[in-house]
């Protein structure tokens, strides 16, 4: 708030008012909809439900498919947040370098941002293909026979593949605009007191560079659980069977296919806290981030 | 044109932090009185109270006769000038002076007239379809002089407007300032840090320190008779020399054992606070008082001694033409160089 | 002609010992120019493989050259209409992606703006609340309350209505916290010389405001544009009307049709209209690069 902020007290509400009522109904209703309907299990016709307690809950912690959605999440997530931050680093550091064509290199490494995840998927599908996709045929002259759909880790292979791909622009974006807002002084002082270029980057840079590597963490965990819906859908092509699916996938087959509402909200629930986690590990952060500044 | 009066004008934040304890003054119409004191001392908060910036929360203020507490500041009939010019940046200079006008609406004749005038009086005449990112800093500050002249105020206020520009243009910005407001016969409030400032503006000064108003009076009053150790230090530079000593009625002594012979004595006796401005002293081979010079620094006009009187540290400002240097010398006192300060308070004796 | 180059560029370095440095630049730019590629070549492939007709296609996978039946791939995209019922084509679909986008970033932006000058220049008891239930929006996002979400816009007979598709994509309050950061970065003279200045909230907002945050909505705009433009999940869920799909939900189609297998599916019209569902938001994100990049990382401060 300002010092000299104005004392109407009418205005500002109104001002509030269309922010309000649209978090409201499509925010705190549905979220508070999805903690209710986690207690209760659903007929299966429609008619009515009955309350569980937390039996939506244990029947998580016992069923393998979600168990095995959850490990598998927890791989693919890091995989594709570890994969996709090093490449950003490494292409943003070498941009940050060059002399020459540097406004050029910016162009060509972050314009895949704007090609919608499910696009970015069905490209996948195509280079991926079990009879005909390219890097499928690529790979069987190495002599491995690549099964995109049937064997588990390939089709999990082409999700992370894809995944990585689409994120490596945001986090390139950010790095370069880390990097550039390192002074030029602290860079003139760490050449003069070291001469190695690899051990100035490790010493200097890298540790400069930790606050935007955190807040990209956090936001690439982020990616990596809920925008990779589209890649995921695509390449298994809407029939997830036996494929691997990361949490908030199973979220839509569980409800959307399976009509388990109350299993689907506990699963939402569950995703809730997850992301609160993070919120609250990235808001102690942003605190100690202040100092960095 | 209006004399303002403050009546126990006091602030204190939601948090219970007393910004600005109650305080009175009084400006007579014309007077161009400058706040000043460290930062956070609460010079600031005061003007804005002025301005209507911040509310007042307890005492009454006065502009012309009119009590303006509770009067928005558009209706104040001010001008104000800040630090950073607070300039529309997507306006052009002309805009920048005509916006409060037109929010009077006046018609755009009008206001393009008073603006040419304006712009006229601060050699703006060239850049009034510029935008302020195409200005330098000292036009930037000539542009928002120029707002706050358009608006022909009962008052101006100026909050620290010089400290982002270059010592040169500060100089003289600052003679401009003064010139002008002579001119406009205008009331005026300012507020700085610098003593230098305050010193070569005010008709009056008000030094405020902790919230609390020091002393008012003229630049003579304050530098000559200063009303506590804070004044003292605070205007004149370099500050006043401060010992620590006792009196008995008739004479005061230092610590360390040396006696001010003649100089008087404060009518309190035991501990108190004894004043010795750099510039009363003068070198003396036979003066009274043995002073051990550590550091002779050349300030061209001036030189600076740095050294120890009776074991307290003292410093001596010479002309350029009266030789100096280190090692043992004697100085005596010119007339009325000694101040006393109580030993707590620091209030003067 | 390799040959040539390197020992001339060997013949300078012996020449001048400080040429060296320049093969650790060639190594940065090989690293770049590999990346670039890494980008590059699948989009370009798709591209190219817009231009074959579909039996080349399913045969030999996607193409690297360049054939002569992209006129008829991008018609077939754009103008036949396709799905169950008949009733959605290319065109169609780039109108709704443009309606989604373009409303989803218009609103945001006027909600957004609205909600962050009320708790940054008011003094309002209520405001620290208000952007607190504000800022909770921020942790959630939509796909994790995706099914009650559904249930709430089904029991508001919102489904297949542009309604339904682009204001619940606005209850996240990205903008409203960016914007609120920005404003909380303009000097607090600004509104202060604006109140001496006679002006009140609306004035303040209209003249002084809006005007300044230009470059801001713009960068807002070309982020939100693209971000609307590539909802996928959402549309899919609440558009089971083919008139209302935009480009990006008509990709779930042709994977649907992909995976049935029963005919030759028609590769090359869906290479067609991935490029066209892409053309839009890459072209926005690399004409208006410098609002965007601003846009995006100071949206984290």
């Amino acid at each position: 708030m300002k010092r000299a902020a104005f004392g109407q007290i009418g205005f500002p509400i109104l001002l509030l008012i269309p922010q309000l009522v649209i978090i409201a109904i499509f925010f705190y209703w549905p979220a508070g909809y999805a903690i209710q309907s986690s207690f209760y299990l659903q007929d299966p016709f429609g008619f009515g439900s009955t309350y569980v307690g937390v039996d939506n809950y244990t029947r998580l912690t016992t069923s393998r498919t979600y168990l095995s959605s959850f490990w598998f999440t927890v791989i693919f997530t890091t995989l594709v947040t570890f994969f996709s931050l090093a490449i950003a680093l490494l292409l943003a550091v070498k941009a940050d370098k060059v002399i020459r064509g540097a406004k050029t290199y910016r162009t060509l490494l972050m314009w895949v941002y704007a090609i919608a995840p499910p696009v970015a998927g069905l490209m996948g599908v195509m280079l991926f293909d079990q009879s005909r996709g390219n890097i499928t045929q690529l790979l069987s002259t190495f002599g491995y026979d690549y099964r995109l759909g049937v064997n588990y880790w390939d089709t999990a292979a082409a999700m992370i593949t894809v995944s990585i791909w689409k994120q490596i622009p945001v986090n390139f974006i950010f790095f370069l605009s880390g990097l550039q807002a390192i002074p030029r002084s602290v860079r003139e002082a760490a050449m003069i007191d070291n001469a190695s270029g690899t051990s100035r980057f490790w010493d200097i840079t890298f540790p400069l560079l930790a606050p935007t590597g955190f807040f990209l963490l956090i936001i690439n965990i982020t990616y990596a659980l809920f925008d990779t819906f589209g890649i995921v859908d695509t390449i298994v092509k809407g029939e997830p069977g036996n494929n691997p699916m990361t949490l908030v996938y199973r979220v839509f087959v569980d409800g959307f296919r399976g009509g388990d509402l109350g299993g689907s909200s506990a699963q939402s629930v569950v995703l809730m806290v997850l992301v609160l986690i993070l919120t609250v590990v990235q808001f102690r952060f942003l605190e100690r981030r202040i100092h960095y500044t | 044109m209006a004399k303002v009066k403050l009546d126990g004008v006091r602030k204190v934040y939601p948090n219970g932090v007393e910004a600005v304890e109650p305080c009175h003054v009084d400006i007579p119409d014309g007077e161009l009185v400058v706040l000043v004191g460290p930062s956070g001392c609460g010079k600031s908060t005061l003007l804005r109270m002025v301005a209507g910036l911040e509310e007042i929360t307890d005492g009454t203020l006065h502009i012309g006769d009119t009590v303006m507490n509770d009067v928005e500041p558009a209706n104040r009939n001010i001008a104000m000038v800040f630090q950073n010019y607070a300039l529309y940046p997507h306006m052009t200079v002309a805009k920048n002076m005509g916006y409060g006008l037109k929010n009077r609406g006046l018609p755009k004749t009008e206001i393009a007239q008073k603006v040419a005038e304006a712009a006229k009086m601060l050699n703006l005449e060239d850049y009034l379809n510029r935008r302020p990112s195409q200005l330098s800093g000292g036009q930037r500050q000539r542009v928002a002089m120029g707002r706050a002249i358009v608006r022909s105020p009962e008052l101006f206020l100026f909050d620290e407007p010089l400290s982002n520009l270059d010592a040169k243009l500060r100089n003289q910005m600052r003679i401009e300032i003064r010139a002008l407001q002579q001119r406009l016969g205008v009331t005026a409030m300012y507020v700085t840090h610098d003593q230098v400032e305050a010193m070569t503006l005010a008709d009056r000064i008000i030094v405020l320190n902790a919230g609390r108003i020091e002393q008012i009076g003229t630049p003579a009053e304050i530098y000559s008779q200063p009303a506590s150790t804070f004044v003292a230090s605070f205007m004149g530079a370099p500050p006043m020399n401060i010992f620590t000593g006792t009196s008995d009625g008739q004479q005061a002594t230092l610590d360390g054992g040396l006696s001010l012979n003649g100089a008087g004595a404060p009518s309190q006796t035991g501990k108190i606070q004894i004043g010795i401005r750099p510039e009363d002293v003068a070198l003396d081979p036979s003066g009274p008082l043995p002073f051990e010079v550590d550091i002779v620094e050349e300030l061209g006009a001036h030189r600076l001694l740095h050294g120890q009187l009776s074991g307290q540290p003292f410093s001596v400002s010479l002309n350029k033409d009266e030789p100096a240097s280190t090692g043992p010398t004697k100085i005596a006192l010119k007339p009325g160089a000694v101040h006393f300060f109580d030993a707590e308070a620091g209030r003067r004796l | 002609m390799a040959d040539i180059t390197e020992s001339r560029i060997a013949a300078q370095s012996t020449a001048h010992p400080a040429k060296r440095i320049k093969w650790e630049a060639v190594g940065d730019h090989a690293i770049l120019i590999a990346g670039a590629l890494l980008m590059l070549v699948p989009v370009y492939m798709i591209f190219a493989s817009s231009s074959w007709n579909d039996i080349t296609l399913h045969r030999e996978g996607l193409q690297f050259g360049f054939s002569d039946d992209m006129a008829n791939n991008y018609n077939a995209a754009l103008f036949e209409y396709g799905g169950f019922t008949d009733s959605v084509n290319g065109v169609t679909m780039l109108a709704n992606s443009l309606i989604l986008g373009i409303g989803f970033a218009i609103g945001k932006i006027i909600v957004g703006m609205m909600a962050a000058y009320a708790i940054v220049y008011f003094r309002l008891r209520f405001a620290t609340l208000a952007f607190w239930m504000i800022f909770t929006t921020l942790l959630l996002p939509l796909e994790v309350r995706i099914l009650p979400s559904y249930e709430v816009i089904t029991w508001m007979n919102l489904g297949n209505t542009y309604t339904g598709l682009i204001v619940p994509l606005i209850a996240s309050a990205t903008a409203t916290f960016f914007f609120r950061q920005f404003f909380m970065s303009v000097p607090e003279e600004l509104i202060e010389a604006a109140r001496i200045d006679g002006a009140g909230p609306v004035k303040f907002f209209i003249d002084i405001l809006v005007p300044l945050s230009q470059t801001m909505i713009a960068a807002m705009f070309i982020i939100m544009f693209v971000f609307g433009w590539n909802q996928y999940l959402w549309p899919t869920l609440i558009t089971t009307d083919e008139s209302l799909f935009t480009l990006v939900r008509g990709i779930r189609q042709i994977m649907q049709a992909y995976s049935d297998g029963s005919t030759t599916p028609e590769y090359g019209e869906a290479a067609a209209l991935a490029i066209i569902a892409m053309t839009p938001p890459v072209l926005v994100v690399v004409f208006f690069q410098s609002w965007f990049v601003k846009g995006l990382t100071e949206s984290d401060k």
